[in-house]
C-alpha cells in the first residue's frame, strides 16, 4: 500500500470534527510551527519539500512564496484558491468535505509563514455544503484557540475568512478570482503586476490551491527533506488523483507521484480497469485543460518506456506526444466513446465560462463551439478540421490568461491525434450519428514513424 | 529625472523613460512600426491589454536577462527594459498573429459599413483594410443584440462593439458616477446601463470619440452624411464647463457635428461637454482657429481644402494662373 499523506485518515469516523482530527495528529503542524519555528524556517521547509503546485501550473509552491513582497506597514493576504471548476477535477471538493481541519491548518501554518493576518478561502459558489463545512470548522477551530487572536499563545493573531463565488470557472484564474473577492466583476487581470506584488486591494498576495495549502501540513510534520524523498525527480511527494470516466472504481485516490499511469488505470489498488471489460481508448490525464492522448501514448512514452504519473513523465514529448499533469483529474475514455463528441463538450464548456475580456478567447472559443459542433452532428466540412487546428492556433498564447490556452489545446490535441476520427465523421455523416469509431488504431503499441511530431 | 532605458524596436533605437510602454515608446519613433492599438487609450488609466492587436515579439528581454518573452506581449501594457529587443512589423510570426486577431475580431461584426456612421474614420475598418482577409471563414450566424438608446444624444449599437471597455473607462474617469458597464460574458457580453437607464451627466457625450468602432453614435449625427464628405475646421468657444476646444465638421455652411480633437492616434486631446458636443451646431457659436490636420492616409483627407495650394506647374505659368484665379482666391483666403 503506497503512502497517504492527505488522505490518511479519510476513513476514520467523524474525521470532519476537531475531536476526532486532534486525535489523529491534527494540528499537530500548527503548534511546530508557531511554538518552534520561524515564518522563514516554514518557507525554507515547503522550498526543501519541492512541493509544486496543486492547482495546474506546478509551480513550485516554496518559490511562491518567497517572491512575496514584504512591504513595511502594508498587509499580506493568503487566498485560498477553492475555485475547483475543471471538468474532471473534484479532489478539491473531497477533500474540504471529508478533512476541512486539514486545509484550515494548512492555512494557519501558510499565513504564519506569509505573515498574514487574513486569509481567504474562496470556494467555488456551487460548492454551498463544503462552505456551511468549512464554516463550522472555522468555529470548531477558533473555539480551540487554533485561530484567532494570539493563537496557542504564541502572540500571531489570523482571522480566517470563507467567501462563496458565483461559480464562474474564470475565477478559479488567480487574479479574476482577486477581483472577484474584492466584488468587482471576475475578470483576469492584466500581469504584471503579479498578486505577490500587487494583488488582494493592491496588497501583497499568495494564491493557493486548496491542495497545495493542505500538504504543507505533512511538510511541516515530517519536515521538508522527509517529504522530497517520496515521488520522484522533481516532482515530489504524493497527488491527489480524481479520476472519471469508463472505469471500474472512479473516484479521488491520493498517489504517490511517480506512479505508472498502466499501474493507476489497472491496478485494484486505485481505478480497477476499464469498466465492462471493454479496451481503453484514450486519456485526459489532468482535467479538462491538457491535452488528449490515445491510449498507447498515455501508457507509454514515444520511445517506448513506460509513462508515470508526475509532472515530467507526462509532459514528456512536449504537446506532440505528451500531455500535462494539471489539476489532475483524470478522465478515462473506453472504446465507445467519440472523441469528437468530447472535444465539442470541452469546447462548449470553454465557450460557456469565457470572460469575453479579451477577444481572441471571446470570439474564438465561440467559433471552435459552432464549428466542432457541426462536425459532430454530420454537417461538417473536411476543411474544418484545419480550420479549427488554425482558430486554435490563433487562440492560443495571444490571450490575457491562460484560459484561451486551455481552450485551444483540448481541441488541437484531439484533431492531432485523432484526425482520422474527425475525418471519418466528415465522410460518414449518417453512420457516425449511429455509430462510433471504435478504438482504430489508437491502443495499439506505438511504431516510431506513426508518431506525428508536426503541427 | 531618472536615467532613461534605450529600447529597439523594429531595428530602430529609442530611449525612453523608464516605465514607458512599448507601444508608447513606439509612437515616440513614429511611423508605420507603431502597433494598432484598438483598446488602448492613453488618456485613460487601466485601458488595455484587451483586443490584442498590439501583440508585439519581445526577442530580447533586457541588457540583464537577454532571454527572449515566450510568448507575444500586449506592447500597450508591457513597460520597456533597458536593452529590450521588440520586433513588430518585422517579425512574421507577429503579423500572423495580428490577422488572426483582426479576423477573430471581424467574425461577429456586422460589417455594415455602407450605413454605418463610423465609417470612413473607424479602426477597426483600418485594421481590417491592412490585416484582414477577403473572405470570412466564420459560416455562422453572428451574433446580434437590439440597440439601446443611452439616453436621448447617444445609440449603443452593440453588433459593432467590440469590447475595448474604453467607455467604461471614460465614464469611470471623467464622469461622476458610472451608470453603464459590461453584463453577462464571453460572447455573450454586451456594453448596457443598468436596466436601460439613461446616461445623464455633463461629459457622457465623450463615449462616443473613445469608441473605436461604430457602437457608440451621436444621434445629432447619425445618418446626416458621410464623415468624407464634411470638412474638419478646428475651433473654440468660452465655456463654463469643459476647455471649449473642438473640432467642427462642416458641410457646406451647417456644422453637422462637433467632436473633441484627436491626435494622430485617434485619440481626444481634451475631453469635451455634452454642450459643446449637441448643443452649439451654429458657426457664430464658435471662433474658427484652422482646418484641422487631417493624415494623408484617411479617406477624409481626400476631400480636405487644407493641401489646396497651387501646383507648382500652376506657380509658374501665368496663363494657367489666369485660368484658375477663382481657386486661388480661395486658396488665398485660406
Amino acid at each position: 500500500m503506497a503512502r497517504k499523506l492527505l488522505l490518511e485518515h479519510i476513513n476514520v469516523p467523524g474525521i470532519n470534527t476537531l475531536d476526532v482530527y486532534r486525535q489523529k495528529g491534527g494540528y499537530r503542524a500548527v503548534e511546530k510551527a508557531l511554538k518552534t519555528l520561524s515564518p522563514d524556517d516554514v518557507v525554507e521547509e515547503v522550498k526543501k519539500s519541492g512541493l509544486r503546485g496543486r492547482g495546474g501550473a506546478g509551480f513550485p509552491t516554496g518559490m511562491k512564496w518567497s517572491f512575496l513582497a514584504k512591504p513595511e506597514g502594508v498587509a499580506r493576504y493568503l487566498v485560498c484558491n477553492a475555485d475547483e471548476s475543471e471538468p474532471g477535477t473534484f479532489k478539491d471538493r473531497y477533500l474540504m468535505t471529508h478533512i476541512p481541519h486539514a486545509l484550515i491548518e494548512g492555512m494557519v501554518v501558510a499565513s504564519y509563514a506569509l505573515g498574514a493576518k487574513t486569509s481567504y478561502i474562496y470556494v467555488r459558489g456551487e460548492m454551498m455544503p463544503q462552505i456551511r463545512i468549512l464554516e463550522r470548522a472555522i468555529a470548531e477551530a477558533k473555539a480551540a484557540g487554533f485561530l484567532g487572536k494570539n493563537i496557542l499563545g504564541s502572540g500571531y493573531d489570523l482571522e480566517l475568512y470563507v467567501q462563496p463565488g458565483g461559480g464562474a470557472y474564470i475565477c478559479g484564474e488567480e487574479t479574476a478570482l482577486l477581483e472577484s473577492l474584492e466584488g468587482k466583476r471576475g475578470n483576469p487581470r492584466i500581469k504584471p503586476p503579479f498578486p505577490a506584488i500587487a494583488g488582494l486591494y493592491g496588497c501583497p498576495t499568495v494564491v493557493n490551491n486548496v491542495e497545495s495549502i493542505a500538504a504543507v501540513v505533512p511538510i511541516i510534520n515530517e519536515s521538508g527533506d522527509e517529504y522530497a524523498k517520496i515521488g520522484i525527480g522533481r516532482s515530489t511527494g504524493t497527488k491527489l488523483i480524481s479520476a472519471s470516466g469508463n472505469l471500474v472504481r472512479p473516484g479521488v485516490y491520493e498517489i504517490e507521484l511517480g506512479l505508472p499511469v498502466e499501474e493507476f488505470i489497472y491496478s485494484d489498488e486505485y481505478c480497477g480497469g476499464i469498466a465492462n471489460g471493454k479496451r481503453l481508448k484514450a486519456t485526459v490525464a489532468g482535467g479538462s485543460s491538457v491535452p488528449v492522448l490515445p491510449a498507447n501514448l498515455t501508457l507509454k512514452l514515444a520511445n517506448g518506456d513506460p509513462r508515470l504519473m508526475s509532472y515530467e513523465s507526462l509532459s514528456e514529448g512536449g504537446f506532440a506526444t505528451g500531455t500535462m499533469m494539471g489539476s489532475g483529474g483524470f478522465i478515462a475514455f473506453d472504446e465507445d466513446q467519440c472523441i469528437v463528441r468530447n472535444t465539442w463538450n470541452f469546447s462548449r464548456f470553454y465557450h460557456h465560462e469565457s470572460c469575453g475580456q479579451c477577444s481572441p478567447c471571446r470570439e474564438g472559443t465561440g467559433w471552435m463551439e459552432k464549428v466542432l459542433h457541426r462536425l459532430e452532428h454530420g454537417h461538417g466540412k473536411m476543411s474544418d478540421i484545419d480550420l479549427l487546428v488554425d482558430v486554435s492556433r490563433k487562440i492560443e498564447g495571444n490571450t490575457i490568461c491562460p484560459l484561451g490556452d486551455a481552450a485551444a489545446w483540448p481541441v488541437a490535441s484531439a484533431i492531432r491525434h485523432f484526425r482520422d476520427e474527425f475525418e471519418w465523421h466528415v465522410r460518414e455523416p449518417l453512420k457516425s450519428q449511429e455509430t462510433n469509431y471504435g478504438i482504430a488504431k489508437y491502443a495499439e503499441p506505438i511504431a516510431k514513424a506513426e508518431v506525428n511530431t508536426e503541427n | 529625472m531618472s536615467e532613461k532605458v534605450k529600447v529597439t524596436i523594429d531595428g530602430i533605437t529609442v530611449e525612453v523613460e523608464p516605465g514607458t510602454t512599448i507601444l508608447n515608446a513606439a509612437r515616440q519613433i513614429g511611423g508605420d512600426i507603431v502597433p494598432p492599438a484598438m483598446c488602448y487609450y492613453s488618456k485613460l488609466e487601466g485601458s488595455g491589454g484587451k483586443c490584442r492587436t498590439c501583440i508585439v515579439k519581445v526577442s530580447k528581454g533586457s541588457e540583464k536577462d537577454p532571454r527572449p518573452m515566450p510568448k507575444l506581449v500586449a506592447s500597450c501594457r508591457t513597460t520597456v527594459m533597458d536593452g529590450m529587443e521588440v520586433q513588430n512589423i518585422t517579425s512574421p510570426e507577429v503579423m500572423e498573429a495580428r490577422a488572426g486577431v483582426v479576423e477573430i475580431l471581424l467574425i461577429n461584426h456586422p460589417l455594415d459599413c455602407p450605413v454605418c456612421d463610423q465609417a470612413g474614420e473607424c479602426d477597426l475598418q483600418n485594421l481590417g483594410y491592412e490585416h484582414g482577409l477577403q473572405k470570412t471563414r466564420y459560416e455562422f450566424e453572428r451574433r446580434t443584440f437590439e440597440r439601446i438608446d443611452i439616453g436621448d444624444k447617444i445609440q449603443l449599437h452593440m453588433n459593432r462593439c467590440i469590447l475595448c471597455y474604453r467607455c467604461v473607462f471614460t465614464a469611470d474617469q471623467i464622469t461622476n458616477k458610472r451608470v453603464h458597464g459590461i453584463l453577462n460574458r464571453g460572447d455573450h457580453s454586451e456594453i448596457s446601463t443598468y436596466i436601460q437607464t439613461a446616461v445623464d451627466n455633463d461629459f457622457s457625450g465623450n463615449v462616443i470619440d473613445v469608441c473605436p468602432v461604430g457602437a457608440l453614435t451621436d444621434k445629432t449625427f447619425r445618418f446626416k452624411n458621410r464623415v468624407w464628405f464634411t470638412k474638419p475646421v478646428d475651433a473654440h468657444r468660452d465655456c463654463p464647463t469643459c476647455s471649449g476646444k473642438v473640432t467642427l465638421w462642416y458641410k457646406g455652411a451647417d456644422v453637422l457635428r462637433v467632436t473633441a480633437r484627436k491626435d494622430i492616434y485617434g485619440e481626444v486631446e481634451e475631453f469635451i461637454c455634452n454642450t459643446c458636443r449637441f448643443d452649439r451646431k451654429k458657426t457664430d457659436d464658435w471662433v474658427i482657429e484652422h482646418p484641422t490636420h487631417i493624415s494623408d492616409a484617411s479617406v477624409i483627407s481626400s476631400n480636405h481644402y487644407e493641401t489646396m495650394i497651387p501646383l507648382p506647374v500652376i506657380q509658374e505659368n501665368l496663363r494657367l494662373q489666369k485660368a484658375n484665379k477663382v481657386e486661388l482666391e480661395k486658396t488665398a483666403k485660406f
